[in-house]
């Protein structure tokens, strides 16, 4: 994929709206009408935002049917979600360390409070 | 080790990038791990191998911070620092970020939210770049581009010894 059509990717992906209509469609194509249901917006805003995903290459319309139900496009969205998996692996491993380094922190903190503890009622 | 919840990475705007996770730590615990040099440079590293021998933090407003990472194998080393614009121990942090040899065009606002709830935190990072061409950029490149590059240079080095075996 080129630099640009990942971009248009990206900026797609980017509002909430356009996420939701993506995961309806992960679970089968449907109409404009199907679509703009679960939103509280109209017919014309729902195209506005289907065409955004249709010029970034997500979903596609068939041409044939008076309904043109669109449908998910899977490549653009596995390539761009691949390099936010590789971004998110990179972090994942710095927090697991983090993790390991609090869960230290908070023995050694319970232990020298013991350790105070214990000294008082000598 | 406790792994309390997995991450999230989303891009919320054209510019952003965020990420959600939770720790089993309480709040103040998971700020000092983000604000106190000694701790910071014991987990804020790259893939094994690399290690923070530069890790210093002046935490006030105005206050600078300055990271340098370094490749143990081949000494390759990547240097990052920036401004505190905003402490509110232990809530919310804001800062600038600043690659020395850039890898995204500008300047990068990074802001940090510290919310406790039942002893445990979950940190909410958003990143915020001066373009969306610059936020692709760390998408696609990540830090990773620092540590691929002195890999390729170690294969390069081995191809052409074995070149001249």
């Amino acid at each position: 994929m080129t630099p640009d059509r990942l971009d248009a990717t990206f900026a797609a992906l980017a509002d909430p709206t356009r996420r939701a209509i993506l995961s309806r469609l992960a679970s089968g194509e449907a109409s404009v009408m199907e679509l703009a249901e679960p939103f509280a917006m109209s017919q014309p805003a729902i195209s506005k935002h289907l065409k955004v995903l249709e010029r970034a290459g997500l979903i596609s319309s068939a041409r044939e049917a008076q309904r043109r139900p669109r449908k998910l496009e899977a490549a653009p969205l596995a390539e761009a979600t691949k390099w936010l998996e590789r971004y998110r692996r990179f972090w994942e491993a710095r927090f697991q360390r983090l993790d390991a380094l609090l869960e230290e922190l908070q023995v050694r903190k319970t232990k020298s409070g013991r350790d105070k503890r214990q000294r008082r009622e000598r | 080790m406790t792994n309390a919840g997995a991450l999230m990475v989303t891009t919320p705007t054209d510019r952003e990038i965020e990420m959600t996770r939770l720790f089993n730590a309480p709040r103040s615990l998971v700020f000092d791990t983000f604000t106190r040099p000694e701790l910071v440079r014991r987990w804020l590293l790259g893939p094994d191998g690399w290690s923070m021998p530069v890790c210093e933090i002046d935490l006030r407003v105005g206050g600078k911070y300055r990271y340098v990472w370094r490749n143990d194998s081949n000494g390759s080393e990547m240097a990052a620092g920036g401004v505190f614009r905003e402490i509110v121990a232990p809530e919310r942090l804001v800062h600038s970020e600043q690659f020395d040899d850039p890898w995204y065009p500008g300047e990068a606002l990074v802001t940090t939210l510290f919310v406790e709830q039942g002893g445990r935190t979950t940190v909410k990072q958003t990143m915020l770049l001066e373009s969306r061409e610059a936020r692709d950029g760390v998408l696609k490149s990540g830090m990773e581009t620092g540590v691929e590059r002195s890999y390729q240079r170690l294969e390069e080095q081995l191809a052409s010894m074995a070149g001249r075996s």
